[in-house]
């Protein structure tokens, strides 16, 4: 075997590894990601390491996230309201602990402190207790309350997202999903004709010095980074919207939709123009031979010619709207609603997940919820990149 | 790691050695790891750069992460002082007491809030009570609490913040805040929105205050309204203000009392006040 040869195998090898090395790497990721995702339901309703206890004479056997959080936020204030007995109810957190008991009485080492939770749930019979489940485990007069894992129902189809609401946090992810789909929805509707009308301008109307001023700078927009058309949106784009539609809040849908349509313009006019440009010299000249107008030929010809490569664009463009994170961040306002109109301030989940992944304690039930957004997102992005296959190959004739 | 190694190698040579262990033993005495509360982490930083110019063998590390972070890290002895914008938790207090250490608290600074509404709104001043309902929706309109009518826009902090868990657990009450509440990721971005929005209202950090958004007095159960100034809060009529917090292991008191004393001492302290926090005298 001759040098030239060895050089080939070798190279051919090293493009096979780096082509499987990839591959694994991406599977991995997303094992990972899944892996982290499934975590989420394996936690219990209460925060880990802490647990709920009542009175021995109260019925409740368990209580939903929901209405653990409506309790402690005093919104249920009596036992019958949630089918137990006609008895006000009264919370307890650790912390009040201190204020009801002197250092002696809890002991050196807070070695009486269960016996001090429990004396403060035996005495009152509306009593409801969120204390580290080490201290009250073998308290007799007390009973704690079951312990539930986090339902998948409760978080793919719950609508109140409080990921850090203490005794339990709620973990509904419906306002972020529709969230972002509103406003990826309405990004395409302002970008798509814009995008549109600029690929036909540049391909087939501009004369080529114009389209030699014009594209470098659409590209240009392509250089902006998110962070700064975020902050150009909340001080130019939000205090337009509300006073044009006389609006309480400016921080909308409609101005992250703006933001998104601006950022995905540059890749839908580009890939679009790249597509109407390769239509063949000799179509348009048997169209115009044929006594088509120039629009005509535009319509009938040229637009269905790369209309793949025009939907490619679109797509392309729209999927790196989906996932942007720090201008939808800046300029919707960030209210975890169900949004009900794009003039509505609403919270997308790329915004949430890199506002509260910092903070969040790494492997706890925040943090997972946190992967999950992640995986559906990423279940988003892979539709989308489905049907960019599936038009691009549907025209390849 | 680097200490052991300067003490090992030198054993060939013994004159060497003792050179080496004065200067692995020496900085030693002087280098300390700080940890924890961003909110904290720009005062100690100004305040670490003042200090080595007084004391240049001296050694800081400081690093954020939040006050958690810093507590949980002093448990593990992976730092010296824990900067805290919150009291230590009963639950961390416990920790520390079974692993057998003894903390003490020094108060550095106090952090006050301020209640900010937008420049032309005619409300001036509102109760803890009123802003509890405001901010857990159950106030929707300005002309409830003596305003215009005008729908109230309410911003708030992104749940990561410090700042969030103290407005919740001073002004709330531990509630939850509402769902609708629009929260942001800065204060920069709370001071832009409630200046251009006429019906907002939101809450900042004194030092952040300036003359495009207006500042609300505010009373608690039983008190006046106090208006959020430095003053004010210094001697506990404005009722919005936390203390920040070192902590430290009592073993370390040699090692880490020189820069706590360097912070309360009235140079540090006018550090304090030109960080925009309130000093504690």
């Amino acid at each position: 075997m001759n040098l030239k040869q060895f050089c080939e195998v070798a190279m051919r090898r090293i493009l096979t590894v780096s082509g499987f090395t990839t591959s694994i790497v991406i599977l991995l990721i997303i094992t990972f990601l899944f892996a982290e995702a499934a975590g989420l339901f394996r936690n219990k309703v209460v925060e880990e390491g802490y647990t709920l206890a009542v009175n021995r004479e109260n019925p409740v056997e368990n209580l939903s996230a929901e209405q653990i959080k409506l309790i402690f936020d005093e919104e249920i204030t009596n036992w019958k309201q949630i089918g137990g007995i006609d008895c006000p109810i009264a919370t307890f957190r650790l912390e009040q602990l201190t204020e009801l008991y002197t250092e002696e009485e809890l002991g050196e080492n807070y070695e009486r402190a269960g016996d001090c939770i429990a004396e403060q749930v035996e005495g009152q019979r509306g009593m409801i207790a969120f204390v580290p489940t080490d201290l009250v485990k073998d308290q007799e007069g007390i009973r704690l309350l079951e312990e539930r894992n986090i339902k998948a129902g409760d978080v793919l189809l719950g609508d109140e997202w409080f990921p850090t609401a203490t005794p339990s946090p709620l973990f509904g992810i419906l306002p972020l999903v529709s969230g972002t789909l509103w406003v990826t929805f309405f990004a395409i509707l302002i970008a798509l004709p814009f995008g549109l009308a600029v690929a036909i301008y540049l391909s087939e109307v501009a004369d080529e010095r114009i389209r030699q001023v014009l594209k470098p700078v659409i590209e240009l927009l392509n250089g902006i980074p998110s962070v700064v058309l975020g902050f150009f949106g909340l001080a130019v784009v939000v205090p337009f919207l509300q006073q044009t539609f006389d609006l309480p809040v400016g921080e909308t849908g409609l101005a992250g939709s703006l933001i998104l349509a601006l950022m995905a313009l540059p890749t839908i006019i580009t890939v679009g123009e790249d597509a109407m440009r390769s239509c063949p010299v000799t179509m348009r000249e048997a169209s115009l031979a044929l006594g088509a107008s120039r629009w005509q030929t535009i319509y009938k010809v040229v637009v269905p010619y790369s209309i793949s490569g025009i939907t490619s664009g679109v797509v392309l463009g729209i999927g790196r709207a989906v996932g942007e994170t720090m201008a939808v961040l800046m300029v919707t306002g960030n209210a975890a609603v169900m949004p009900h109109s794009i003039l509505e301030p609403l919270r997308t989940i790329p915004a949430t997940i890199a506002a509260e992944l910092g903070e969040a304690p790494a492997g706890g039930a925040h943090y997972q919820s946190l992967f999950l957004l992640g995986v559906i997102l990423f279940f988003i992005t892979f539709f989308i990149n489905l049907c960019v296959e599936y038009i691009s190959s549907r025209n390849k004739r | 790691m680097n200490k052991h190694i300067r003490m090992k190698r030198p054993q060939t040579n013994p004159f060497l050695c003792v050179l080496l262990a004065l200067f692995a033993v020496a900085p030693s005495l002087s280098a300390q790891r700080i940890k924890g509360s961003d909110t904290v982490l720009p005062l100690t930083q100004e305040a670490g750069e003042a200090f080595l110019k007084i004391h240049p063998r001296a050694s800081l590390t400081v690093t954020g992460g939040g006050s958690g972070v810093g507590l949980s890290a002093l448990v593990e002895g992976v730092t010296d002082i824990a900067m805290a914008s919150r009291k230590i938790k009963f639950g961390e207090q416990m920790k520390l007491k079974r692993a057998g250490q003894e903390v003490k608290e020094v108060i550095v600074a106090y952090d006050a809030l301020a209640v900010i509404v937008n420049p032309g709104n005619p409300v001036s001043r509102l109760t803890r009570a009123q802003l509890e309902a405001i901010f857990r929706g159950k106030i929707t309109n300005w002309k409830q609490v003596g305003g215009e009518d005008r729908k109230i826009v309410v911003y708030s902090r992104e749940t990561s913040s410090g700042t969030y868990e103290f407005f919740k657990e001073s002004v709330l009450g531990n509630k939850n805040y509402m769902s609708s509440i629009l929260s942001m990721p800065a204060t920069g971005a709370i001071i832009q929105s409630v200046r251009q929005t006429p019906g907002a209202i939101g809450y900042v950090g004194l030092a952040y205050l300036n003359p495009h958004v207006k500042a609300l007095s505010v009373a608690y159960e039983g008190g006046g309204f106090y208006a959020p100034t430095v003053t004010n809060s210094m001697n506990g009529k404005y009722p919005i203000v936390r203390p920040l917090y070192y902590y430290y292991n009592v073993k370390d008191e040699a090692l880490v009392r020189p820069f706590i004393d360097y912070l309360l001492s009235p140079a540090g302290q006018k550090l304090v006040r030109d960080g925009g926090f309130v000093p504690l005298k």
